[in-house]
Formats: C-alpha cells, sequence, structure tokens
C-alpha cells in the first residue's frame, strides 16, 4: 500500500505537443469536433483512420463522403478529399466519384436518417449495382441534429420529439436491408465493439465491390435521456450485456427492440464476392 | 519560421511500462469510455475542470497500463492514446 | 457508330442526339441520368457513344441521384453532365444548389415539355425559364442557353461546358420537345470546337484554398487523387473549404457566386439580333418560340411593318442593358413564349416603362400562329 502510493508520486507527466494517432488522418485545426459529450462518432471515425493506417491506403487516394446530419459531418474532419453533400445523396455522389475516378478508395459516412429515410432508395440500388465502395452507418436510432426526432431505425415504441407518444412504425433491420439489396460484406458492431468495428472496416475497405458496416451508437442527447438509457456510457454497458455475436447468422433475425434485456445480434452476417458495376459493365462492353 | 507559432503543449505524456500514455484534457468531454472501460483500471475521474468544465481521465494507476490502446480507440473525442515504445510515433 | 469522340461531318439527327454529341465533342466523358421524356434520346446516345471514347455512362434510379452522381464525377476529375425535362428538373433543383454552392463544373440539359407537372410530356413548352434562375433555394448566378435547332444544340451544348469549366458552375441548356425531336442537318467540325480546360491550382496542396477567386471570382478546382485533400461542402464555407457560419463569410461566399456571373456579362451574354438598326417594333424571344417569331418578322417585313428581332443565346444571366437599350429606340416590344409569361417579366423589368412590353402567351403542347405574334406587332404600332 504505502510502496503503491509512493510509485504514484513518483510518475509526473511531461506535457508535450503530442496529438491523437487518429489526427494524421483529420483536419487537426477543425479539431474539436462538434459531437457531443458520449457521442461513439468520433471513435467510429478512429476506427476508420485505424483502418486506413493498418491497410495502408494512400491518404490521397481515399475520397470520405458524408450527408447530412451529425454523422454527415464526420467528412470535414476527414484531412483527405472530403465530400459534404446533400442529406440522402451521398452515395450517388460517391457512385459518380467511383465511375469517374476509379483509382479512389470511396467511403461513405453518413448517419442512418440520411442514408436510410431520405436517401434509401439510393442505397438498395447502390448496394444492387455492387458499386465499389464501402458505406459506414453510424445508427444512433434518430435524427440527432435536428433535435431527436424519429428515424428508420427507432426502435417501435421508443419516444421522439416526433413520437411523444411513442414510435407505432416498424423499424429497418439495416443488415438484412444491405443483405437483401445485394451487399458483398455485411457486419454489425456497437460503439462498444471498438476493436470489432475497426477490424469490420479493413475487411469492408478490402473487399471489391458494396460492403456495409452498421455501428450502433449511443446518441445521449437525443435519443438516450428520453428512453431511459441514461447517458452514453450507460448505453455502451447496455450494449455489453445485450449484444450476441453470431457470426453468419440469418440476418433477418438481426432486428432491434426497444426493450433494454432484448438481445441485439452483431458479427458478420455476409462476406461474399460478386463482380462490380464496373467489372461487370467493362465485361459487357468490351468487343463491342 | 520565426513567424511561425510553436503548438502549444497541451498534452500529457505519461510513462508506462512499455511505453507511453497521452492525455489531452482540452479535448475531453467527460464521456468517462476511457474510464470504465480500460481492461486494467488505470483510470479515474480528476476532481479538477477542464475548460469545458468536464473532469477528465487521470491515471491513477499507470503502472498497471500495459498499452494495449483501447482507451486510445474508445475516446470519441481524440483525448487519450498510448504509443508502445518502439512503435511508430 | 463511332469510336471518335468528335464525330466530324455532316449528319441527319435530332436535337437530343446533336446535344450528346456536342457534350462528346466538348470532353464530356461521364453521364449519369433517368429516362423521362422528351430528352430519352440524350441519355440512349449516351448509353451508346460513353463506352466508344472510353466515359463512363451510368442510368441511375432518378433524377435526384443522377444529378448527385454528376456532382461526384465532375470531383473525380471527368466533364460530367446529366439530361432530364420538367419533373426531373425539379428533382435535380437541392443538388443544383449544391452544385452552385460547392463551384462544381457540370451541365444539365433540359427538354422542357408542356407543364406544370406531369403535364404534356411528349409536347413542347418553354415552362422551366424562372425554374432555371430561381429553382434552388437562395442566391447565386445562372447561365443558361437556348437552342433553336439540332445544330445549336450541338454548339450550345459545347458552349455550355466551356462556361460550366470558366465559370465552375452547373450550367443549364434549356431546350424544349420541338428542339429535341427535331430532325435537322447536324455539321460537325472538330476544328471548330473550343475547349476550355479545368482550372488547376497553380500552388502546392498546402498553400492552395479551394475556394480563393482569381481576379475573375472564380477559383480552382482540385479534383479527387490530386493530393490537394480538398473539403468541399453545401454549408457556407470560408476560402479553404471548410464550414463557417457567419454573416460576412455568407456575404463572402454567396456574393460572390451571384457575382461572378453579374460581373462578367460582358462574357457570358450572347444574342443575335435581325432588322434592328430601323425597328420600331420588337420581337424579344428564345428556343423554339424564335423559329415561329421570325416567321412573324418576315410577315411583317412583307407588310412594311418596321419589326426586329432580339433572339436570346444566353437567357440566363438576362441581358438587361441591351434590352434597356432597345426599349429606348421601339414604340413596344412583344414577347412569344410557350408559357403563359414568365421572360416577359425580365423584359418589362429591363424595359423599365420606356416602352410597352407584350407576351404573346401560349400554353404548351403546340407552337405559335406567326399570324398571333404579328398581330401583336400591329396593335403596337
Amino acid at each position: 500500500m504505502t510502496t503503491e502510493l509512493k510509485q504514484k508520486e513518483e510518475v509526473k507527466p511531461e506535457l508535450t505537443s503530442a496529438e491523437h494517432p487518429a489526427t494524421k488522418y483529420l483536419r487537426e485545426e477543425r479539431l474539436p469536433h462538434i459531437w457531443c459529450s458520449g457521442c461513439g462518432l468520433g471513435s467510429a471515425v478512429t476506427s476508420l483512420t485505424n483502418a486506413y493506417e493498418k491497410l495502408e491506403i494512400p491518404i490521397d487516394d481515399i475520397g470520405v463522403v458524408s450527408g447530412i446530419g451529425c454523422t454527415g459531418r464526420a467528412a470535414g474532419y476527414f484531412e483527405t478529399d472530403s465530400y459534404h453533400t446533400t442529406h440522402g445523396r451521398a452515395i450517388p455522389f460517391a457512385t459518380g466519384l467511383k465511375l469517374s475516378n476509379p483509382e479512389m478508395n470511396v467511403t461513405v459516412f453518413s448517419g442512418d436518417g440520411d442514408l436510410f429515410a431520405i436517401g434509401g432508395n439510393h442505397f438498395i440500388h447502390a448496394a444492387r449495382r455492387n458499386v465499389d465502395m464501402t458505406v459506414i452507418c453510424v445508427n444512433n436510432y434518430n435524427f440527432g441534429m435536428t433535435g431527436g426526432q424519429f428515424g428508420p431505425t427507432t426502435p417501435q415504441g421508443a419516444t421522439a420529439t416526433t413520437s411523444p407518444y411513442g414510435n407505432y412504425e416498424d423499424p429497418f433491420n439495416l443488415p438484412d436491408l444491405a443483405a437483401s439489396a445485394g451487399a458483398i460484406y455485411v457486419a454489425r458492431w456497437t460503439s462498444v465493439h471498438a476493436r470489432r468495428i475497426q477490424q469490420a472496416m479493413e475487411e469492408a475497405l478490402s473487399k471489391r465491390g458494396f460492403s456495409f458496416v452498421e455501428i450502433l451508437s449511443p446518441c445521449p442527447t437525443g435519443y438516450g435521456r428520453k428512453n431511459d438509457l441514461g447517458e452514453g456510457i450507460d448505453e455502451l454497458k447496455s450494449y455489453q450485456d445485450r449484444t450476441v455475436i453470431k457470426h453468419g447468422s440469418d440476418p433477418g433475425d438481426a432486428e432491434i427492440e426497444r426493450d433494454p434485456e432484448a438481445e441485439i445480434v452483431v458479427g458478420k452476417f455476409v462476406e461474399d464476392d460478386r463482380p462490380t458495376y464496373c467489372d461487370v459493365a467493362d465485361d459487357y462492353l468490351q468487343g463491342q | 519560421m520565426s513567424t511561425e507559432i510553436e503548438k502549444e503543449k497541451t498534452t500529457e505524456k505519461w510513462p508506462t511500462d512499455q511505453g507511453y500514455l497521452y492525455i489531452r484534457e482540452d479535448y475531453c468531454k467527460g464521456c468517462g469510455y476511457c474510464i470504465e472501460f480500460c481492461p486494467q483500471e488505470v483510470l479515474e475521474e480528476s476532481e479538477g475542470f477542464n475548460e469545458k468544465g468536464y473532469h477528465p481521465p487521470e491515471p491513477t494507476a499507470i503502472d498497471k497500463c500495459v498499452n494495449c490502446g483501447f482507451c486510445s480507440i474508445i475516446c470519441p473525442d481524440f483525448a487519450i492514446w498510448d504509443e508502445k515504445e518502439g512503435s511508430n510515433e | 457508330m463511332s469510336d471518335e469522340a468528335i464525330m466530324t461531318g455532316k449528319h441527319f439527327m435530332n436535337g437530343d442526339e446533336a446535344c450528346a454529341e456536342g457534350a462528346l465533342a466538348a470532353g464530356c466523358r461521364f453521364f449519369a441520368g433517368y429516362p423521362i421524356t422528351p430528352q430519352s434520346e440524350i441519355a440512349e446516345r449516351m448509353s451508346k457513344r460513353m463506352p466508344e471514347v472510353g466515359g463512363r455512362f451510368i442510368q441511375m434510379e432518378d433524377e435526384l441521384s443522377s444529378i448527385a452522381a454528376v456532382l461526384g464525377g465532375s470531383w473525380g476529375g471527368s466533364r460530367a453532365m446529366t439530361a432530364t425535362s420538367g419533373p426531373g428538373f425539379s428533382l435535380m433543383m437541392e443538388n443544383i444548389g449544391l452544385g452552385m454552392m460547392t463551384e462544381t463544373p457540370c451541365v444539365i440539359a433540359n427538354i422542357q415539355r408542356g407543364s406544370p407537372s406531369t403535364g404534356l410530356p411528349t409536347a413542347v413548352g418553354q415552362g422551366d425559364m424562372m425554374q432555371a434562375q430561381w429553382g434552388s433555394h437562395g442566391d447565386y448566378g445562372v447561365i443558361a442557353y437556348a437552342p433553336t435547332s439540332p445544330q445549336e444544340m450541338f454548339d450550345f451544348t459545347v458552349k455550355a461546358f466551356n462556361k460550366a469549366e470558366q465559370y465552375m458552375m452547373p450550367v443549364f441548356v434549356m431546350a424544349d420537345e420541338k428542339i429535341g425531336h427535331m430532325r435537322e442537318r447536324v455539321e460537325i467540325d472538330e476544328s471548330k470546337v473550343e475547349i476550355y480546360p479545368r482550372r488547376k491550382p497553380e500552388v502546392d496542396p498546402d498553400e492552395f484554398k479551394p475556394y480563393e477567386p482569381d481576379d475573375d471570382l472564380v477559383p480552382r478546382m482540385a479534383s479527387a487523387g490530386e493530393g490537394y485533400r480538398v473539403h468541399v461542402t453545401g454549408l457556407t464555407h470560408n476560402q479553404q473549404g471548410y464550414p463557417q457560419l457567419d454573416v460576412e463569410t455568407q456575404q463572402e461566399k454567396v456574393g460572390r457566386l451571384v457575382d461572378k456571373v453579374d460581373k462578367n456579362k460582358d462574357d457570358i451574354v450572347e444574342l443575335d439580333t435581325i432588322g434592328i438598326e430601323d425597328a420600331e417594333v420588337l420581337i424579344v424571344s428564345y428556343g423554339m418560340a424564335f423559329r415561329t417569331a421570325m416567321g412573324a418578322y418576315k410577315q411583317a417585313r412583307e407588310k412594311g411593318i418596321k419589326a426586329g428581332i432580339v433572339r436570346l443565346v444566353t437567357v440566363w444571366p438576362f441581358p438587361e442593358d441591351e434590352i434597356k437599350e432597345f426599349s429606348k429606340q421601339v414604340k413596344g416590344i412583344v414577347v412569344p413564349e410557350i408559357n403563359l409569361g414568365q421572360m416577359v417579366r425580365e423584359v418589362e423589368r429591363a424595359s423599365a416603362g420606356n416602352t410597352e412590353v407584350k407576351l404573346v402567351p401560349h400554353p404548351g403542347g403546340g407552337l405559335h400562329e406567326p399570324e398571333q405574334i404579328l398581330e401583336s406587332l400591329e396593335a403596337l404600332l
């Protein structure tokens, strides 16, 4: 006991101007970011920069595209070619970018409302076409930026600013939707699975074709507090308890219920290979 | 260049057994993720406040840090990270 | 069809096809679109020709995504275009605003049809003229061409691409069903096609500001993958391209979007005049309505009426200084339009009460009779 105390006193920090390793890929002059305390977006960004670094993708080959919303602001922090587009249109913008410049490694980083409410149609068509891009959806079950309205992934019964009596719509099950639409890689993790997220991103970025990673992320400000989930940390702890890893399981079983005790399936649902949009197109066009 | 302002030294660099642990207090938003999920229970909430009014983490058991890097990846605010000795900074 | 990007020679083709050929001649190598009458022949031609010239054609799921893909394609480094008609034009409006705000060169051809709503899908209209200027929310300058023949569909599409690159913005080709479907001789001559190259940065990445304008108020563009690591956002942004949400930045940015067109009007505005020297009455016209107006003009001259025509090659920016001058010399101006009164408002505004301005409306679905325009001219004398 005494020796331990003594040790503590001996270790003193030195002051430096060092920065977090993620900032190698970020526009440092724009930090700190705008996201709330306990929001999972920042760690999703770190997982992605770690994945880029691990895969040694040259920074100048990376294009990050976002839509609108809290997650939509992510593009603005990446010190890559980065495009903050309009609400819902990140995927078609990214499609144009990729087709016009196939050397680019294109990541779409956006939220559940952006990708699956206003942008839902583009998601299914890009997956159907198998356009070579990685779509990362940070799902926090609500429209956070606009004040916590319910969205296409809000569990039935949850309270939001536009569902004061409880949300009476059925939400999308995103892994199931992505798999049905033709995504060649589909994984879901939560913000507490930080390393798994990074690994999933590495796998998704390595795949040629339309890959999809869903990250269930706390939004204490917009969603958590209204639904008795407490702060971000409480939400993360509940994810530790609620999630069950089932690699290769039927994504149809990956529905999310409001009941804080109900199981949430996470893991890698799909890992497949299919020629990309450009591969097939070039095949048809060759010799014409 | 003389006109260039030297970067402010706002990051604490703590020596660990295998390298260093860094804490940039001014970025911290006090979510508590690093403290809660540190597998070695190295960190505690400090009593002091940062500029934003949050309590940043304080390594009260730095000797237990094994540089696993989990704080580095789960911190949503780029406020805490580690560096293993011999690895590239 | 041909492996040549520019099909030098004499062709018999419709306006839609000529528009596609003009785009290819101007270096367009990315087309994203969605089928809609009466522009589908542009997309069809592009689907055939793009692979021949090493470009990329994609049929998107709607017009929202078509214009978004075009913006992405442009930032990817390609000259890019889409084509549509009224309902699709309406759907594109939000991302046309993104294109204006992010200063993204691209071309949008609108083959107008009877409107509003589904209207008259297979018949002529000029009902989207004001929408071209005011369709997306907010203030920004607009450049729009109004071709009157398949030959001009070719020529003006080339011009549109060049102005898009020169002023770093989406540029419109405002045609209509009649011009799109009309089949005439189109002469293509590679030696006459001039290309305005993309405005590339001339400084190193660490010194480059994506929205720092040159003296002509237009910035330069670093495409994806060129090492400039640009940030592009629809939020109000500073010269670095970063969001900065304050009045000063808004004034600087949006003011420049308006000024870069307004202050370069001398370079942009084009109009043709016929019989203007001794004109006592004037027809101001554009697009398909101009062809009918020519009939009225000839009849008027045969009857000894001193008529003249001002034909707008660019409808936007509106040539208000020129129209103002003309308005001082004539007893009246008639404006035949295949709508119930759009550009006539601009003519009235520019004329500033100097002379009487009279609309000759047509609801769409057909053309004026030259006699209708002639009667209006006579009534002014």
